[in-house]
Protein backbone atom coordinates (compact mmCIF):
# COMPACT_ATOMS: atom_id res chain seq x y z
CA UNK A 1 0.00 0.00 0.00
CA UNK A 2 2.85 2.49 0.98
CA UNK A 3 4.46 1.37 -2.39
CA UNK A 4 1.38 2.50 -4.26
CA UNK A 5 1.03 5.72 -2.32
CA UNK A 6 4.53 6.51 -3.13
CA UNK A 7 4.10 5.86 -6.95
CA UNK A 8 1.09 6.94 -8.00
CA UNK A 9 -0.22 9.55 -5.41
CA UNK A 10 3.21 11.10 -4.32
CA UNK A 11 1.98 14.45 -3.52
CA UNK A 12 5.73 15.66 -3.30
CA UNK A 13 6.59 14.77 -6.90
CA UNK A 14 3.36 16.16 -8.02
CA UNK A 15 3.94 19.73 -6.53
CA UNK A 16 6.89 19.83 -8.37
CA UNK A 17 5.46 18.92 -11.78
CA UNK A 18 2.19 20.89 -10.83
CA UNK A 19 4.33 24.50 -12.65
CA UNK A 20 4.94 21.86 -15.72
CA UNK A 21 1.54 20.45 -15.65
CA UNK A 22 -0.34 23.90 -15.63
CA UNK A 23 1.88 25.05 -18.51
CA UNK A 24 0.46 21.73 -20.15
CA UNK A 25 -2.82 22.46 -19.13
CA UNK A 26 -2.29 25.93 -20.87
CA UNK A 27 -1.70 24.37 -24.11
CA UNK A 28 -4.46 22.12 -23.73
CA UNK A 29 -7.20 24.78 -23.20
CA UNK A 30 -5.41 26.60 -26.20
CA UNK A 31 -5.53 23.56 -28.60
CA UNK A 32 -9.38 23.25 -27.47
CA UNK A 33 -10.23 26.39 -28.00
CA UNK A 34 -8.75 26.64 -31.90
CA UNK A 35 -9.94 22.89 -32.61
CA UNK A 36 -13.54 22.88 -31.21
CA UNK A 37 -14.66 25.95 -32.80
CA UNK A 38 -13.06 24.52 -35.69
CA UNK A 39 -14.64 21.32 -35.80
CA UNK A 40 -17.89 23.05 -35.02
CA UNK A 41 -18.14 25.00 -37.92
CA UNK A 42 -16.45 22.21 -40.13
CA UNK A 43 -19.04 19.97 -39.26
CA UNK A 44 -21.95 22.57 -40.11
CA UNK A 45 -20.52 23.33 -43.59
CA UNK A 46 -20.12 19.35 -44.27
CA UNK A 47 -23.38 18.80 -43.04
CA UNK A 48 -24.75 21.90 -45.47
CA UNK A 49 -22.65 20.06 -48.43
CA UNK A 50 -24.47 16.94 -47.61
CA UNK A 51 -27.87 18.27 -48.38
CA UNK A 52 -26.71 19.48 -51.06
CA UNK A 53 -29.25 19.96 -54.38
CA UNK A 54 -26.37 17.73 -56.76
CA UNK A 55 -25.36 14.66 -56.60
CA UNK A 56 -21.97 15.51 -57.59
CA UNK A 57 -21.32 17.31 -54.59
CA UNK A 58 -23.34 15.40 -52.41
CA UNK A 59 -21.49 12.01 -52.84
CA UNK A 60 -17.63 13.22 -52.52
CA UNK A 61 -18.98 14.61 -49.72
CA UNK A 62 -20.82 11.28 -47.66
CA UNK A 63 -17.11 9.34 -48.92
CA UNK A 64 -15.20 11.39 -47.08
CA UNK A 65 -17.34 11.75 -44.04
CA UNK A 66 -17.07 8.18 -44.02
CA UNK A 67 -13.17 7.73 -44.63
CA UNK A 68 -12.82 10.19 -42.04
CA UNK A 69 -14.76 8.34 -39.64
CA UNK A 70 -12.66 4.98 -40.55
CA UNK A 71 -9.20 6.30 -40.25
CA UNK A 72 -8.38 6.50 -36.38
CA UNK A 73 -7.54 10.30 -35.65
CA UNK A 74 -3.68 9.22 -34.82
CA UNK A 75 -2.89 7.59 -37.78
CA UNK A 76 -4.37 10.73 -39.31
CA UNK A 77 -2.10 13.08 -37.33
CA UNK A 78 0.66 10.78 -37.57
CA UNK A 79 0.35 10.95 -41.12
CA UNK A 80 -0.12 14.73 -41.78
CA UNK A 81 3.01 15.03 -38.80
CA UNK A 82 5.80 12.56 -40.22
CA UNK A 83 4.05 11.61 -43.88
CA UNK A 84 3.64 14.95 -45.41
CA UNK A 85 7.05 16.47 -44.72
CA UNK A 86 8.42 13.50 -47.82
CA UNK A 87 5.76 16.00 -50.41
CA UNK A 88 7.56 18.80 -49.25
CA UNK A 89 5.09 19.99 -46.77
CA UNK A 90 6.57 20.42 -43.04
CA UNK A 91 3.65 21.14 -40.83
CA UNK A 92 4.64 22.42 -37.47
CA UNK A 93 3.12 19.88 -34.30
CA UNK A 94 0.92 22.80 -33.62
CA UNK A 95 -0.74 23.07 -37.54
CA UNK A 96 -0.54 19.21 -37.76
CA UNK A 97 -2.76 18.35 -35.26
CA UNK A 98 -5.27 21.45 -36.22
CA UNK A 99 -5.50 19.93 -39.72
CA UNK A 100 -6.08 16.44 -38.40
CA UNK A 101 -8.40 17.75 -36.04
CA UNK A 102 -10.45 19.66 -38.49
CA UNK A 103 -10.40 16.59 -40.81
CA UNK A 104 -11.75 14.10 -37.95
CA UNK A 105 -14.04 16.21 -35.42
CA UNK A 106 -15.55 18.15 -38.60
CA UNK A 107 -16.91 14.62 -39.92
CA UNK A 108 -17.98 13.68 -36.48
CA UNK A 109 -19.82 17.20 -35.84
CA UNK A 110 -21.27 16.85 -39.50
CA UNK A 111 -23.12 13.38 -38.75
CA UNK A 112 -24.52 15.09 -35.61
CA UNK A 113 -25.43 18.25 -37.36
CA UNK A 114 -27.15 16.28 -40.69
CA UNK A 115 -29.21 14.12 -37.78
CA UNK A 116 -30.51 17.66 -36.30
CA UNK A 117 -31.77 19.23 -39.36
CA UNK A 118 -33.01 16.08 -41.04
CA UNK A 119 -35.29 16.72 -37.45
CA UNK A 120 -36.49 19.53 -38.79
CA UNK A 121 -39.92 19.17 -40.11
CA UNK A 122 -40.99 20.37 -43.87
CA UNK A 123 -43.40 22.72 -42.41
CA UNK A 124 -40.89 24.87 -40.39
CA UNK A 125 -38.89 25.80 -44.12
CA UNK A 126 -42.33 26.11 -45.59
CA UNK A 127 -43.66 28.94 -42.88
CA UNK A 128 -40.47 30.58 -42.52
CA UNK A 129 -40.20 30.87 -46.52
CA UNK A 130 -43.85 31.96 -46.80
CA UNK A 131 -43.32 34.81 -44.10
CA UNK A 132 -40.97 36.18 -46.76
CA UNK A 133 -37.47 34.93 -45.46
CA UNK A 134 -34.82 33.64 -48.00
CA UNK A 135 -33.75 30.37 -47.94
CA UNK A 136 -30.39 31.17 -46.09
CA UNK A 137 -32.45 33.43 -43.85
CA UNK A 138 -34.98 30.18 -43.01
CA UNK A 139 -31.59 27.94 -42.43
CA UNK A 140 -29.71 30.49 -39.82
CA UNK A 141 -32.80 31.44 -38.15
CA UNK A 142 -34.97 28.71 -38.47
CA UNK A 143 -33.74 25.32 -38.69
CA UNK A 144 -30.48 25.40 -37.44
CA UNK A 145 -31.68 27.09 -34.19
CA UNK A 146 -34.02 24.24 -34.03
CA UNK A 147 -31.57 21.59 -34.65
CA UNK A 148 -28.48 22.43 -32.54
CA UNK A 149 -31.30 22.11 -29.45
CA UNK A 150 -32.17 18.57 -31.20
CA UNK A 151 -29.04 17.12 -31.14
CA UNK A 152 -27.35 19.06 -27.74
CA UNK A 153 -26.73 16.47 -25.83
CA UNK A 154 -24.51 14.56 -29.32
CA UNK A 155 -22.85 18.09 -29.45
CA UNK A 156 -21.67 17.93 -26.06
CA UNK A 157 -20.88 14.48 -26.31
CA UNK A 158 -18.69 14.94 -29.38
CA UNK A 159 -17.05 17.99 -27.90
CA UNK A 160 -15.90 15.96 -24.58
CA UNK A 161 -14.11 13.50 -26.97
CA UNK A 162 -12.37 16.02 -28.63
CA UNK A 163 -10.99 17.84 -25.53
CA UNK A 164 -9.97 13.93 -24.61
CA UNK A 165 -8.60 13.50 -28.01
CA UNK A 166 -6.19 16.47 -27.73
CA UNK A 167 -4.03 13.66 -25.37
CA UNK A 168 -2.65 12.36 -28.75
CA UNK A 169 -1.00 15.46 -29.45
CA UNK A 170 1.53 14.42 -27.25
CA UNK A 171 2.61 11.52 -29.59
CA UNK A 172 3.80 14.59 -32.22
CA UNK A 173 5.73 16.33 -29.19
CA UNK A 174 2.96 19.17 -28.47
CA UNK A 175 3.73 20.22 -25.01
CA UNK A 176 -0.14 19.91 -23.88
CA UNK A 177 -1.42 18.43 -20.40
CA UNK A 178 -0.52 14.77 -21.22
CA UNK A 179 3.02 15.87 -22.60
CA UNK A 180 4.15 17.76 -20.27
CA UNK A 181 3.09 15.34 -17.02
CA UNK A 182 4.91 12.26 -19.32
CA UNK A 183 7.93 14.05 -19.53
CA UNK A 184 7.74 14.87 -15.53
CA UNK A 185 7.24 11.31 -15.36
CA UNK A 186 10.69 10.25 -17.17
CA UNK A 187 12.60 12.82 -15.15
CA UNK A 188 11.41 11.69 -11.86
CA UNK A 189 10.65 7.96 -12.38
CA UNK A 190 7.85 8.11 -10.85
CA UNK A 191 4.14 7.82 -12.65
CA UNK A 192 3.00 10.42 -10.40
CA UNK A 193 2.38 13.25 -12.63
CA UNK A 194 0.26 11.21 -15.13
CA UNK A 195 -2.00 10.40 -12.14
CA UNK A 196 -2.07 14.43 -11.75
CA UNK A 197 -3.02 15.21 -15.17
CA UNK A 198 -5.72 12.08 -15.00
CA UNK A 199 -6.84 14.33 -12.02
CA UNK A 200 -6.66 17.86 -14.34
CA UNK A 201 -8.85 16.14 -17.02
CA UNK A 202 -11.55 14.94 -14.71
CA UNK A 203 -12.01 17.90 -13.17
CA UNK A 204 -12.43 19.86 -16.87
CA UNK A 205 -14.70 17.01 -17.67
CA UNK A 206 -16.49 15.18 -15.03
CA UNK A 207 -19.25 18.10 -14.94
CA UNK A 208 -19.71 17.71 -18.54
CA UNK A 209 -19.95 13.97 -18.13
CA UNK A 210 -22.47 13.72 -15.04
CA UNK A 211 -24.47 16.58 -16.89
CA UNK A 212 -24.50 14.18 -20.55
CA UNK A 213 -25.66 11.35 -18.33
CA UNK A 214 -28.72 13.35 -17.09
CA UNK A 215 -29.80 14.33 -20.46
CA UNK A 216 -29.63 10.98 -22.10
CA UNK A 217 -31.55 9.52 -19.33
CA UNK A 218 -34.02 11.55 -19.81
CA UNK A 219 -34.14 11.44 -22.95
CA UNK A 220 -34.35 7.62 -22.89
CA UNK A 221 -37.50 7.64 -20.77
CA UNK B 1 4.79 13.85 -59.53
CA UNK B 2 7.76 11.49 -59.92
CA UNK B 3 9.32 12.37 -56.73
CA UNK B 4 5.51 12.27 -55.16
CA UNK B 5 5.42 8.50 -56.54
CA UNK B 6 8.27 7.53 -55.31
CA UNK B 7 7.61 8.92 -51.87
CA UNK B 8 4.55 7.53 -51.37
CA UNK B 9 3.96 4.71 -53.49
CA UNK B 10 6.84 3.19 -54.07
CA UNK B 11 6.76 -0.29 -55.36
CA UNK B 12 10.24 -1.69 -53.56
CA UNK B 13 8.92 -0.36 -50.10
CA UNK B 14 5.11 -1.66 -50.85
CA UNK B 15 7.35 -5.03 -51.34
CA UNK B 16 9.44 -4.94 -48.37
CA UNK B 17 6.93 -3.58 -45.97
CA UNK B 18 3.57 -5.25 -47.16
CA UNK B 19 3.95 -7.97 -44.86
CA UNK B 20 4.59 -5.96 -41.99
CA UNK B 21 1.39 -4.03 -42.68
CA UNK B 22 -0.81 -7.49 -42.81
CA UNK B 23 0.75 -8.70 -39.84
CA UNK B 24 -0.23 -5.67 -38.24
CA UNK B 25 -3.94 -5.77 -39.63
CA UNK B 26 -4.13 -9.22 -37.82
CA UNK B 27 -2.62 -7.80 -34.42
CA UNK B 28 -5.16 -5.02 -35.08
CA UNK B 29 -8.25 -7.18 -35.62
CA UNK B 30 -7.38 -9.48 -32.46
CA UNK B 31 -6.95 -7.22 -30.37
CA UNK B 32 -10.37 -4.87 -31.27
CA UNK B 33 -12.45 -8.59 -31.36
CA UNK B 34 -11.01 -8.79 -27.77
CA UNK B 35 -12.06 -5.62 -26.80
CA UNK B 36 -15.60 -5.36 -28.32
CA UNK B 37 -16.30 -8.71 -26.57
CA UNK B 38 -14.94 -8.42 -23.57
CA UNK B 39 -15.96 -4.54 -23.14
CA UNK B 40 -19.80 -5.32 -24.32
CA UNK B 41 -20.34 -8.14 -21.98
CA UNK B 42 -18.68 -5.69 -18.92
CA UNK B 43 -21.06 -2.95 -20.08
CA UNK B 44 -24.24 -5.29 -20.06
CA UNK B 45 -23.35 -7.05 -16.81
CA UNK B 46 -23.03 -3.62 -15.29
CA UNK B 47 -26.66 -2.37 -16.47
CA UNK B 48 -28.22 -5.61 -15.19
CA UNK B 49 -26.44 -5.29 -11.91
CA UNK B 50 -27.50 -1.57 -11.87
CA UNK B 51 -30.91 -2.54 -12.19
CA UNK B 52 -30.99 -4.36 -9.06
CA UNK B 53 -30.96 -0.79 -7.38
CA UNK B 54 -28.99 -1.68 -4.85
CA UNK B 55 -27.62 1.59 -3.62
CA UNK B 56 -23.95 1.37 -2.96
CA UNK B 57 -23.09 -1.03 -5.61
CA UNK B 58 -25.22 1.59 -8.15
CA UNK B 59 -22.71 4.65 -6.45
CA UNK B 60 -19.52 2.21 -7.16
CA UNK B 61 -20.71 1.38 -10.70
CA UNK B 62 -21.91 5.05 -11.74
CA UNK B 63 -18.45 6.21 -10.52
CA UNK B 64 -16.55 4.07 -12.17
CA UNK B 65 -18.26 4.65 -15.61
CA UNK B 66 -17.85 8.45 -14.91
CA UNK B 67 -14.17 8.35 -14.37
CA UNK B 68 -14.02 5.70 -17.39
CA UNK B 69 -16.09 8.33 -19.54
CA UNK B 70 -13.92 11.40 -18.61
CA UNK B 71 -10.58 9.88 -18.94
CA UNK B 72 -8.62 10.60 -22.11
CA UNK B 73 -7.31 6.28 -23.26
CA UNK B 74 -3.92 7.60 -23.34
CA UNK B 75 -3.42 9.20 -19.98
CA UNK B 76 -4.75 5.61 -18.35
CA UNK B 77 -2.35 3.42 -21.34
CA UNK B 78 0.49 5.43 -20.46
CA UNK B 79 -0.29 5.22 -16.23
CA UNK B 80 -0.57 1.37 -16.69
CA UNK B 81 2.19 1.00 -18.63
CA UNK B 82 4.49 3.03 -17.40
CA UNK B 83 2.88 3.04 -13.70
CA UNK B 84 2.27 -0.74 -12.93
CA UNK B 85 5.75 -2.14 -12.93
CA UNK B 86 6.65 0.22 -10.57
CA UNK B 87 4.52 -1.65 -8.19
CA UNK B 88 5.82 -5.10 -9.50
CA UNK B 89 2.74 -5.60 -11.78
CA UNK B 90 3.95 -6.26 -15.60
CA UNK B 91 1.68 -6.49 -18.14
CA UNK B 92 2.19 -6.73 -21.95
CA UNK B 93 1.70 -3.47 -24.14
CA UNK B 94 -1.01 -5.49 -25.57
CA UNK B 95 -2.80 -6.45 -21.96
CA UNK B 96 -2.83 -2.90 -20.95
CA UNK B 97 -4.25 -1.94 -24.65
CA UNK B 98 -6.88 -4.47 -24.22
CA UNK B 99 -7.83 -4.00 -20.67
CA UNK B 100 -8.05 0.29 -20.58
CA UNK B 101 -10.01 0.20 -24.01
CA UNK B 102 -12.31 -2.34 -22.94
CA UNK B 103 -12.79 -0.31 -19.53
CA UNK B 104 -13.53 2.32 -21.74
CA UNK B 105 -15.69 0.65 -24.00
CA UNK B 106 -17.44 -1.25 -21.34
CA UNK B 107 -18.19 2.15 -19.26
CA UNK B 108 -20.10 3.37 -22.41
CA UNK B 109 -22.03 0.83 -22.90
CA UNK B 110 -23.18 0.62 -19.65
CA UNK B 111 -24.49 3.85 -20.07
CA UNK B 112 -26.49 3.26 -23.32
CA UNK B 113 -27.46 -0.19 -21.81
CA UNK B 114 -29.14 1.61 -18.80
CA UNK B 115 -31.08 3.78 -20.68
CA UNK B 116 -32.13 1.30 -22.88
CA UNK B 117 -33.74 -0.37 -19.52
CA UNK B 118 -35.09 2.78 -18.59
CA UNK B 119 -37.20 3.51 -21.53
CA UNK B 120 -38.78 -0.21 -20.62
CA UNK B 121 -42.24 0.69 -19.19
CA UNK B 122 -42.97 -0.26 -15.54
CA UNK B 123 -45.71 -1.82 -17.10
CA UNK B 124 -43.38 -4.67 -18.90
CA UNK B 125 -41.97 -5.21 -15.21
CA UNK B 126 -45.07 -5.28 -13.36
CA UNK B 127 -46.18 -7.94 -16.15
CA UNK B 128 -43.56 -10.49 -16.27
CA UNK B 129 -43.74 -10.68 -12.63
CA UNK B 130 -47.26 -11.59 -12.31
CA UNK B 131 -47.13 -13.78 -14.52
CA UNK B 132 -44.20 -15.65 -11.96
CA UNK B 133 -41.11 -14.86 -13.34
CA UNK B 134 -38.72 -13.45 -10.56
CA UNK B 135 -36.34 -11.04 -10.91
CA UNK B 136 -33.33 -11.77 -13.15
CA UNK B 137 -36.05 -14.04 -15.25
CA UNK B 138 -37.78 -10.64 -15.92
CA UNK B 139 -34.33 -8.73 -16.66
CA UNK B 140 -32.92 -11.31 -18.68
CA UNK B 141 -36.10 -12.61 -20.91
CA UNK B 142 -38.74 -9.56 -20.71
CA UNK B 143 -36.63 -5.77 -20.22
CA UNK B 144 -33.17 -7.19 -22.21
CA UNK B 145 -34.15 -8.17 -25.06
CA UNK B 146 -36.42 -5.40 -25.69
CA UNK B 147 -33.83 -2.68 -24.06
CA UNK B 148 -31.03 -4.24 -26.44
CA UNK B 149 -32.48 -3.76 -29.64
CA UNK B 150 -32.74 0.05 -29.17
CA UNK B 151 -29.53 -0.06 -28.17
CA UNK B 152 -28.09 -0.87 -31.32
CA UNK B 153 -27.39 2.02 -32.96
CA UNK B 154 -25.86 4.23 -30.36
CA UNK B 155 -23.70 1.13 -29.19
CA UNK B 156 -22.46 0.53 -33.11
CA UNK B 157 -20.87 4.13 -33.09
CA UNK B 158 -19.07 3.87 -29.80
CA UNK B 159 -17.81 0.81 -30.32
CA UNK B 160 -16.25 1.69 -33.40
CA UNK B 161 -14.83 5.18 -32.16
CA UNK B 162 -13.58 3.04 -29.15
CA UNK B 163 -12.22 0.23 -31.52
CA UNK B 164 -10.21 2.56 -33.20
CA UNK B 165 -8.21 3.71 -30.50
CA UNK B 166 -6.58 0.36 -31.01
CA UNK B 167 -3.92 2.65 -33.18
CA UNK B 168 -2.63 4.09 -29.55
CA UNK B 169 -1.04 0.39 -29.11
CA UNK B 170 1.66 2.28 -30.89
CA UNK B 171 2.55 4.41 -28.48
CA UNK B 172 3.52 1.46 -26.08
CA UNK B 173 4.87 -0.72 -28.46
CA UNK B 174 2.28 -2.72 -29.48
CA UNK B 175 2.57 -4.20 -33.24
CA UNK B 176 -0.36 -3.57 -34.93
CA UNK B 177 -0.93 -1.58 -37.93
CA UNK B 178 0.08 2.40 -37.11
CA UNK B 179 3.46 0.64 -35.16
CA UNK B 180 4.77 -1.53 -38.14
CA UNK B 181 4.18 1.74 -40.52
CA UNK B 182 6.08 3.97 -38.07
CA UNK B 183 8.67 1.40 -37.81
CA UNK B 184 8.95 0.51 -41.58
CA UNK B 185 8.61 4.20 -42.09
CA UNK B 186 11.93 5.02 -40.65
CA UNK B 187 13.23 2.34 -41.55
CA UNK B 188 13.03 2.60 -45.22
CA UNK B 189 13.25 6.51 -44.69
CA UNK B 190 10.39 6.79 -47.19
CA UNK B 191 6.51 7.70 -46.34
CA UNK B 192 4.99 4.76 -48.49
CA UNK B 193 4.31 2.16 -45.28
CA UNK B 194 2.40 5.12 -43.75
CA UNK B 195 0.08 5.44 -46.65
CA UNK B 196 -0.42 1.76 -46.41
CA UNK B 197 -1.16 1.72 -43.15
CA UNK B 198 -3.71 4.03 -43.40
CA UNK B 199 -5.17 2.06 -46.26
CA UNK B 200 -4.94 -0.81 -43.99
CA UNK B 201 -6.94 0.69 -41.41
CA UNK B 202 -9.84 2.36 -44.01
CA UNK B 203 -10.33 -1.38 -45.42
CA UNK B 204 -11.10 -2.38 -41.77
CA UNK B 205 -13.45 0.17 -40.80
CA UNK B 206 -15.24 1.16 -44.02
CA UNK B 207 -17.17 -2.24 -44.07
CA UNK B 208 -18.16 -1.23 -40.24
CA UNK B 209 -18.87 2.11 -40.58
CA UNK B 210 -21.11 1.41 -43.61
CA UNK B 211 -22.94 -1.27 -41.46
CA UNK B 212 -23.15 1.48 -38.63
CA UNK B 213 -25.27 3.46 -41.00
CA UNK B 214 -27.15 0.93 -42.05
CA UNK B 215 -28.08 -0.35 -38.31
CA UNK B 216 -28.68 3.34 -37.55
CA UNK B 217 -31.87 3.74 -40.25
CA UNK B 218 -32.46 0.20 -39.55
CA UNK B 219 -33.02 0.35 -35.75
CA UNK B 220 -33.59 4.00 -35.13
CA UNK B 221 -34.36 5.01 -31.59
CA UNK B 222 -38.51 4.68 -30.57
CA UNK B 223 -38.64 2.37 -33.54
CA UNK B 224 -38.53 -0.60 -31.29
Amino acid sequence: MELFVDQFLNFEIMHQALPLLLRGLGMTLQLCLVVVPLGLAGGLAVALICRSRWRAVRWPAFVLIDFFRAVPPLVLLIFIYAGLPFAGIRPSPFVAVCVAFLLNTSAYYGEIYRAGIASIGRGQWEAARSTGLNSFQTLAWVVIPQAVRNVLPDLISNTVEVVKLTSIASVVAMPELLYSADMARSLTYNPSPIVAAAAIYLALLWPCVRLLSRMEHRVGR
Amino acid sequence: MDRFVDAFLNQRVIDKYLPDILWGMVVTIEVAAAVVVTGILGGLLLAALRSFRIRALNVLIVLMVDVFRSLPPLVMILIAYFGLPNVGLSLSGFTVLWLVLSLVLAAFAEEIFWSGILSIRKGQWEAARSTGLNFVQTLAWVILPQAIRMTVPPLTNRTIAITKNTALGAVIGVPEILMQAQTAQSFSGNATPLLLGSIAYILLFIPVVAVGRWLETRFAWGRA
